[in-house]
């Protein structure tokens, strides 16, 4: 059932959006509209944003999450891994090259200034991007308490992410089925 | 050996990684700095390297660290373990589609999520700024960059600046106040 046409396709028009979206994640999402969506009608629009709802609860990265999404709709397991493999690969070899450039320029002056400048500037998009999350968290007492549980476990006590991140689960989960208990009484 | 520790290290990264993009930032803090493999100030230049090149952010970054770590072998390592785990999770997912949808556990466990995010990413942004720019004691370019996260932060809060743009301008300033001040 390999159609090696359409599996070529897959693969370029997912190397073609990951050439060309600077910034990843939702920077995504028109180029995905446009290819995916309107050009090929692969899936429909109300399967994209479904895709993006579900992306945002599994991990990974939601451009690797739609690429495999969309490549099994169209064409099983070799359909994932072609449209994947396209995005995957463009990032890969410019990212690589890129490498071996900048090795060499490390040590001169203004390569140094400049980095030192940009480390600042990284650090602002960064707040950045936390304040946007926080937006999205839903104001009640919970969250407060996760959010200054999981800084103080690791701020200060140096414990594993991956572990809070479990932790922070399991308690939110608890908690939500306790209180759907005592209110069922 | 070190592409099989590659491998497992990004495996992990991308299993624990919700949302994408810089909510992995502090997974790769803990699990490449803790290691010893690259330096705090290392790490931000490969984000900014990310943020200038085309491409999902988590591709970028493993690829980069990869490179640094094992050459190309290291980047294909690190690049297949961080995508594998999201390949593998939507390939089950694509054929329950609806179920998992609609699950209400699974809307719970976000509940608990997105906050913990926040505050490891919070954690991590103290560490970054502490190690980087107060570490070797506060000098004058030391502070004048310290302004500038606070000013460039509070910049892009109520205005939407492309990336690029903000690292070309901190590049600029970064060059000018190198030359002024050191």
């Amino acid at each position: 059932m390999l159609n090696k046409k359409q599996l070529s396709k897959l693969f370029l028009t997912f190397f073609k959006i990951g050439a060309f979206t600077f910034g990843g994640g939702y920077a995504m999402i028109p180029f995905i509209q446009k290819d995916v969506v309107e050009k090929n009608n692969w899936i429909s629009e109300e399967e994209l944003f479904e895709m993006l709802a579900i992306s945002e609860s599994t991990p990974g990265p939601i451009s690797i999450n739609i690429a495999t999404f969309v490549g099994y709709r169209i064409s099983g397991f070799w359909g994932a891994f072609f449209g994947t493999l396209g995005l995957v690969l463009p990032s890969f070899l410019i990212v690589f090259g890129l490498y071996l450039i900048l090795d060499a320029f490390q040590n001169v002056l203004i390569v140094k200034y400049a980095f030192f400048g940009i480390r600042a500037g990284v650090i602002a998009l960064i707040i950045n991007a936390l304040c946007k999350m926080y937006k999205q968290v839903s104001k009640r007492n919970l969250s407060y308490f996760l959010i200054i549980m999981s800084l103080l476990l690791t701020a200060l006590f140096k414990v594993n992410p991956i572990f809070v991140i479990i932790l922070s689960v399991v308690i939110s989960l608890s908690l939500s089925l306790y209180i759907e208990r005592i209110s069922k009484k | 050996m070190i592409y099989i520790e590659l491998f497992l290290t990004f495996f992990k990264i991308g299993l624990f990684t919700f949302g994408g993009g810089y909510a992995m930032f502090p997974l790769i803090q803990n699990a490449v700095i803790s290691k010893g493999w690259i330096t705090q100030e290392m790490l931000i230049d490969f984000v900014a390297v990310s943020e200038s090149t085309p491409g999902p952010f988590a591709i970028n970054i493993s690829t980069y660290i990869g490179a640094e770590m094992g050459g190309l072998l290291g980047s294909i390592s690190a690049t297949f373990g961080v995508v594998l785990p999201s390949f593998i999770i939507i390939l089950i997912l694509a054929k329950f589609f609806i179920m998992f949808k609609e699950n209400k556990i699974v809307k719970k466990c976000m509940d608990g999520l997105k906050p913990c995010v926040i505050g490891l990413m919070a954690s991590s942004i103290l560490s970054m700024v502490i190690t980087v720019f107060m570490s070797s004691g506060i000098t004058n370019m030391e502070i004048v960059m310290l302004f500038i996260i606070l000013l460039l932060s509070l910049f892009l809060v109520f205005k939407k600046i492309h990336p690029i743009i903000v690292i070309c301008v901190s590049a600029l300033i970064g060059i000018v106040s190198g030359f002024v001040l050191i």
